[in-house]
């Protein structure tokens, strides 16, 4: 049985109230943070953990909370990233629904742990629904004493503020999340200064993501070396993945990090294979920003070994033959997808989320829709792919925040990997069929 | 549909609500309220009229302009008036994945509507909007708070009969 360190007890019914939580060991880590432990003692056990930032970038947890400074009569903030929007992501939105008390339980013991007396829930404003849950539970958890004045008789204070966004992707981004919260447009900060140094209100800050947030409990409940034994190498613990497109079971699974991709797609537990009569073709494995794969380089790397879900095996081959786990946004396509429609689709979305701040993103998001939609629409030519290409590359790493590279690698890899199909578009510009490799067990040609 | 009218104030409970927003912000850094204020505006007149804004920059004690910079950047905020139902369908790849692009043209064609306008009885606006973060249960739209999933169009006639009552 596999170890499940989030989402163990989700299935139980009443799980979404304090009473029930309490029952399956909720708020222990709390008692324990706060009574037997240190703020630096934790720190050091999340950082043992080994655990990597799960919105996407995979920094370890532990060394941005070390990086966090601490002046004198400064206020610290923690602020947990919960504007989970980046296409094919939705477990932050399932963990939250399901499991409020986890990610309030995991606020209160970071809170603890960096010293911050007002923490933020950022939350995408869509989720009205959610924020209400987790008002909710915020209201029960403060009534039994572990959010407030005075924590467990600690003398630990602890207000935990939901924050609604107002609908912008790019607020996923965390300088422009702080911008946000501070009541302005979504626009990226100039790095330096971190938030660790200069975040909310200009004082130190430290945002994470909720599901990072949320294994903080079990790490001070079992301790980071038990936390760091699962999984491979320094892909540690457990993920959680939201699986969609055209497989069997679409949902959010829980994986200790390390299991074949092959078995997530195919084996019953996870994704349970391709819907019937139909063949894997592409998959995005960490959000619609990482490099789309063909089956066959999902599957096994350059190298002929087989791909595991971790973040080393996935971006095995750099972003010539790879990708990245990200946020763990699995969107797996059958041979019914048209690559270059949906390489399009992705572009719209990026166009239409750049802030607007850098050229380079601004315009060049603006260029690649214009040129896939004219592709995807029968007028393109031979000379586009080429273009397309030149400008990803003109638009990556040359803008503040990382969107303009999340907008250019799905377009840069789709024509990498899925050439022949632009070129097919662009030669029978109203035929719907098109060419590309499909899994079947072994590799075909359809 | 109609202008809002020239007094403009929250209702008692709104304002409530909104002093109760203010109060979670350190002191001096009220503007961080804007964002769920003008959630809480939009609920009580649907969409926000310049003179909504106004009030709300007076209430918070900044210049308008800080308002409607942030009103014309977030994508949930309405700048004109809608519908009573605000349908805002996800048009983003997953959703498209699973087959959105059909269900969407059926509810145009079911409303009489193009995307972005409000049929004529001021019932339905329909809006695109791009991921919902339900992506394993798409096609989805959404309607206020509420989420409805995996839609087809059997589902959209029970959906739009239900919310026409």
């Amino acid at each position: 049985m596999a170890t499940k360190i989030l989402t163990e007890h989700i299935n139980v019914p009443g799980i979404e109230t304090l009473a029930v939580y309490r029952k399956m060991g909720g708020y222990e880590a709390v008692e324990k943070a706060i009574k037997k432990m240190t703020p630096d003692e934790i720190v050091e056990e999340v950082k043992k953990a080994g655990v990597r930032g799960r919105g996407g970038a995979g920094f370890p947890m532990g060394m941005k909370w070390s990086f966090l400074a601490k002046p004198e009569g400064v206020p610290r903030y923690l602020v947990c990233n919960a504007d989970e929007s980046e296409p094919g992501t939705f477990k932050d939105h399932y963990l939250m629904k399901n499991l409020p008390h986890l990610l309030i339980e995991g606020m209160i013991v970071s809170s603890f742990a960096l010293g911050a007396n007002t923490s933020f829930i950022y939350v995408r404003g869509e989720l009205l629904y959610v924020i209400d849950i987790l008002e909710k539970a915020i209201a029960e958890a403060k009534a039994a004493g572990f959010l407030g004045k005075n924590i467990l008789g600690s003398g630990y204070d602890l207000e935990l503020v939901v924050q609604p966004g107002g609908g912008a992707y790019i607020c996923g981004e965390e300088t422009a999340l702080l911008e946000s919260l501070e009541g302005k447009r979504g626009n990226p900060r100039n790095k330096p200064p971190f938030p660790a140094v200069k975040g909310l209100y200009q004082c130190p800050t430290v945002v994470n993501n909720v599901e990072s947030i949320a294994t903080v409990s079990w790490i001070v409940n079992h301790g980071g070396d038990a936390y760091a034994a699962i999984g491979v190498g320094r892909s540690t613990g457990t993920k959680l993945i939201s699986a969609s497109g055209h497989i069997n079971r679409p949902g959010v699974y829980e994986i200790e990090l390390g299991v074949s991709v092959e078995d997530f797609i195919y084996a019953d537990e996870w994704c349970g294979g391709i819907r019937p009569g139909h063949y894997l073709k592409a998959v995005v494995a960490g959000g619609s920003s990482v490099p789309i794969l063909p089956a066959e380089r999902i599957l096994t790397t350059i190298a002929g070994e087989k791909r595991l879900m971790t973040y080393e095996s996935l971006s095995d081959g750099g972003f010539v033959s790879g990708t990245m786990l990200g946020s763990g946004g699995f969107i797996a396509m059958d041979e019914t997808v048209c690559i270059v429609r949906n390489t399009w689709n992705y572009a719209r979305f990026y166009h239409h989320e750049s802030c607007g701040q850098c050229s380079p993103c601004r315009e060049g998001t603006g260029w690649m829709e214009k040129v896939l939609h004219r592709i995807e629409h029968g007028h393109g030519s031979m000379h586009d792919i080429d273009l397309l290409v030149d400008v990803a590359k003109k638009i990556e790493g040359n803008t503040i925040c990382p969107l303009g590279d999340a907008a250019a690698w799905p377009v840069a890899s789709a024509i990498r990997h899925f050439r022949d199909e632009f070129e097919w578009h662009i030669t029978h510009p109203f035929e719907a069929t098109q060419p590309g490799a499909v899994y079947r067990g072994e590799l075909e040609l359809v | 549909m109609t202008e809002t009218t020239p007094n403009i104030a929250f209702t008692p409970e709104r304002m409530a609500k909104v002093q109760e927003i203010i109060a979670r912000y350190p002191a001096g850094k009220q503007k961080s309220a804007l964002l769920p204020i003008l959630h809480v505006a939009q609920a009580q007149w649907g969409w926000l009229s310049d003179k909504v804004m106004d009030y709300v920059a007076g209430i918070l004690e900044i210049a308008p302009v800080e308002v409607y910079e942030v009103a014309t950047f977030y994508t949930m905020y309405h700048l004109q008036p809608v519908g009573k139902h605000v349908i805002e369908y996800c048009r983003t790849g997953p959703c498209c994945t699973m087959g959105a692009e059909p269900v969407y043209e059926y509810i145009q064609e079911k409303l009489g509507i193009k995307t972005g306008q409000t049929t004529p009885d001021g019932n339905f606006t329909l809006k695109e909007v791009e991921c919902l973060a339900a992506c394993g249960w798409g096609p989805v739209f959404q309607i206020r708070e509420q989420y409805y999933m995996n839609l087809t169009n059997d589902k959209v006639d029970e959906i739009i009969a239900d919310l026409s009552k």
